[in-house]
């Protein structure tokens, strides 16, 4: 698509400003809560239409919070977080690749967002009855019995934490060691930076990048409950994620993943593919104020946003849209419009902000994936998906939150993620260089 | 995949903690004696286990407040990671600090055992099970317990703690993202990419539930500690360790520029994932060391897991490579601890380096599932 358009003059069509290889990419992959694949997703997101509702998973009775974004048409068995992960990152990336067209047998390195894996209930109560022992108390040296009678070795490499990414790269027959990482909520994000970063090392022409998260389960839900982090609006479970309104009061947990394939712009030319767009620029920074919230001042949400612009080589006036972070907590939503602000003055009340984590939740691991590709979709359509909710606005905010589906020319966006520990990281994603 | 080496990387700062004691110094002492490593038989029985030497937390982590928001694998991580700061000597420079980045690599953190038994008692007689577990864990999980056990935590941590806010990421996935951690490090300072970088893993071995992880699958060694190389098939198997391990790696010119001695080079990390059939491993490994550019290595620190024949080929790979090559299990020396393993192999390698006793030291790693890795260290 960026074939007919001049490139910026400091970027030839294969080199950044700065000398590097152009990233693009080549192939997309989605699933969520809304359903499976680009097409699917877009219909739904540009609709307006939730995919938050009553959950059917497992029972939650006495819980504040009873609503998530879970992938239902998906299942595995046992239907675990790991095995559910796989599942979903394998359907997004089978469509990336094949989108791609880039072959069966993956050119380069896999990059993988994956939740942090570990035995669940179920599992530790079937450990747990195999023991044996009915009278006495349950400790782990029980478990660590009924471990021993061999009957559960299958479970090892369901819950160590290299195993998605292996099976993944069995898959995709991806080359060397995949990479298998955790920057808490912007994962994501990081999974792709990594393969921008291998690409412009040149280390390797093509890198597949993905985010993924199916971990609502009772344990996982209960966490965040503890943490006073999700919405106990419940009812109706689709009104309940409402980034940027006043009322908002928590984020909704989401599932699903995304798949990118990403190559130097030269080789993606070379074998003809159809080029969806370029990531122009990463940045990241770290926080040390906290475990659970941003530096008062907003300093490194700032500093994450200036440095992925600096990266890009793009002042703030090139960005035409934010996709937001924009989790529907009080604090999130509070600390990234500040950092809006201060990033791009007073423009900021005309610059088109959308939150997907009003119609998916927010799917953790995922989100920086599925957002980056919701953002391509975003370029490639000239329509920016509304951020569903937005009845009452919180004026403190002074953004222009984008509530009813815009038709607009997008040509850069800015894809926001921010996590637990301090991790800021942030894209900049456009249709040419 | 090309492997470009770009700018030199010495590493500046090294900071290491398990049962062999703390700090440089000790590991070097306990390398030289070629002493069994202390090992706990009892606590864990019938898995032994080789424990930290207690550690005065305050040294590192002053704020009790801190130390009481982690869980013991992030408490080990963070004062490792203040250890390398120190050796540094950068731990008070806020500026130095502010740029630094981090990769960690990180399993998971420490679960409440307490809590989980009650619960799967109670499970037992609950007339509605799902509803009691939810009852159970919403009352009686403390809330702040999953920031001590989310993988990315160790890094938030030392952020928070040591003021190193650069930006962290966290690679998960057992042996391999121990390699990938250091081979990614070095890269993004070798290219240019970036100038500083810290780069380590901890592991708290002392855990009921990594055994419960490891049983299944046959993969835990007991009941008494034995040499790695020493065990054979059918009773064999790794003995956790707890450990951790951090180096700060800079660019040559950065370091040479601030004036901070290089206490060694790493050079570019070769590793892979070959499917595992007999042989496999070996080649892999053969291959790794070529391409690594392995010389005339003084020693070799093997981070064989004790699963006797991924140690076997292991040795035959780097037999076939560097024939008469002096090799050593770190296992003896620290036991497995996991994703630490193949950086504390690494600052193993930096310390002998730079106390003079060796020129060139190669790391390797054999995941137990997966992954391979050559890591190549050269004095500076």
């Amino acid at each position: 698509m960026a074939e007919s358009r001049s490139s910026s003059p400091r970027s030839s069509s294969t080199h950044d400003g700065q000398g590097r290889p152009l990233v693009a990419v080549t192939g997309l992959g989605i699933v969520t809560s809304l359903g499976q694949g680009a097409a699917a997703n877009w219909e739904a997101l540009t609709a307006g239409r939730s995919g938050i509702r009553a959950i059917r998973r497992f029972p939650t009775e006495g819980l504040r919070t009873r609503i998530a974004g879970t992938v239902d048409f998906l299942d595995t068995d046992p239907l675990v977080a790991p095995l559910l992960s796989e599942r979903f990152a394998t359907v997004a990336a089978e469509e990336a690749v094949a989108q791609s067209g880039i072959g069966a047998s993956f050119p380069g390195a896999l990059f993988v967002a994956v939740p942090p894996v570990e035995m669940e209930w179920p599992q530790r109560e079937a450990l747990a009855a195999a023991a044996g022992s009915n009278d006495g108390a349950i400790t782990y040296s029980a478990l660590q019995r009924a471990a021993a009678s061999r009957r559960f070795d299958g479970w090892h490499d369901v819950f160590i934490f290299g195993t998605v990414a292996d099976r993944l790269a069995d898959r995709f027959a991806t080359k060397g060691s995949p990479i298998s990482l955790s920057t808490a909520c912007s994962s994501g994000a990081t999974a792709i930076q990594l393969g921008v970063e291998a690409i412009r090392r040149g280390e390797m022409d093509a890198a597949l990048c993905i985010g993924t998260d199916g971990s609502v389960n009772p344990e996982s839900l209960i966490r965040f409950s503890l943490l006073s982090a999700l919405s106990t609006q419940n009812d109706p479970p689709e009104a309940a994620s409402k980034p940027f309104s006043k009322n908002r009061d928590g984020f909704v947990m989401g599932e699903g993943a995304a798949a990118l394939v990403l190559e130097s712009a030269e080789s993606a030319r070379a074998r003809g593919a159809t080029i969806l767009g370029y990531v122009l620029g990463c940045g990241e920074k770290g926080d040390g104020f906290h475990r659970t919230r941003s530096s008062p001042d907003g300093a490194p949400v700032i500093a994450a946003m200036r440095a992925a612009l600096d990266d890009a080589g793009l002042g703030p006036e090139a960005i035409d849209h934010v996709n937001a972070h924009g989790t529907s907590t009080p604090e999130n939503d509070k600390m990234e419009a500040l950092g809006c602000s201060a990033v791009f003055g007073e423009r900021v009340a005309r610059l088109p902000i959308s939150s997907n984590k009003s119609m998916i939740g927010h799917t953790l691991t995922a989100a920086g994936a599925i957002e980056a590709v919701v953002s391509l979709l975003t370029i490639r359509h000239g329509r920016i998906p509304p951020t569903i909710n937005y009845a009452v606005p919180d004026p403190a905010l002074m953004l222009d939150v984008v509530d009813k589906t815009r038709d607009v020319r997008v040509s850069r966006v800015l894809s926001n993620s921010f996590g637990f520990g301090g991790q800021n990281t942030c894209l900049v994603l456009g249709d040419e260089p | 995949m090309s492997r470009r080496t770009g700018r030199d990387v010495v590493v500046t700062g090294i900071g290491l903690v398990s049962c062999a004691g703390e700090g440089v110094e000790a590991h070097l002492s306990a390398f030289a004696s070629g002493e069994a490593p202390r090992t706990d038989a009892e606590t864990f029985a019938p898995y032994p286990v080789h424990p930290v030497v207690p550690l005065t937390l305050d040294a590192q982590i002053p704020k009790k407040s801190d130390q009481r928001q982690m869980e013991p694998w992030q408490r080990l991580g963070v004062y490792a990671a203040g250890l390398a700061l120190d050796s540094a000597g950068v731990k008070g420079d806020a500026a130095f600090k502010s740029a630094l980045q981090l990769v960690v690599a990180a399993g998971g953190g420490e679960r409440d055992y307490a809590v989980d038994g009650a619960i799967l008692s109670g499970l037992r007689e609950a007339g509605d099970p799902g509803a009691f577990l939810n009852e159970r864990l919403l009352n009686d999980l403390r809330p702040t317990l999953f920031l001590a056990q989310l993988s990315n935590l160790l890094a938030g941590n030392i952020s928070i703690v040591h003021g190193v806010t650069g930006a962290s990421r966290t690679f998960m996935g057992e042996e391999a993202c121990g390699v990938d951690a250091l081979r990614i490090a070095h890269a993004r300072v070798a290219s240019g990419q970036i100038d500083t970088i810290m780069v380590g893993s901890s592991y708290n071995a002392e855990r009921p539930d990594v055994m419960v992880v490891h049983e299944m699958g046959g993969f835990l060694d007991k009941p008494v500690y034995r040499p790695v190389f020493e065990r054979r098939e059918d009773k064999d198997g790794f003995v956790l360790g707890s450990a951790a391990a951090f180096l700060v790696l800079e660019a040559a010119e950065h370091a040479a520029s601030r004036g901070a001695r290089a206490l060694a080079r790493l050079m570019p990390v070769a590793n892979d994932r070959v499917a595992r059939r007999p042989g496999s491993v070996s080649e892999s490994l053969t291959r790794l060391i070529g391409e690594a550019g392995v010389e005339r290595p003084d020693v070799v620190l093997s981070g064989a897991t004790g699963i006797a024949d991924l140690a076997a080929e292991e040795v035959a790979g780097i037999q076939a490579a560097l024939p008469g090559a002096e090799i050593r299990a770190t296992g003896d020396l620290v036991g497995h601890p996991m994703e630490v393993a193949a950086p504390f192999g690494a600052a193993l390698a930096a310390a002998l380096c730079a106390a003079g006793s060796a020129g060139e030291v190669v790391v390797t790693s054999v995941g137990h599932r997966r992954g391979e890795g050559v890591i190549r260290v050269l004095a500076a």
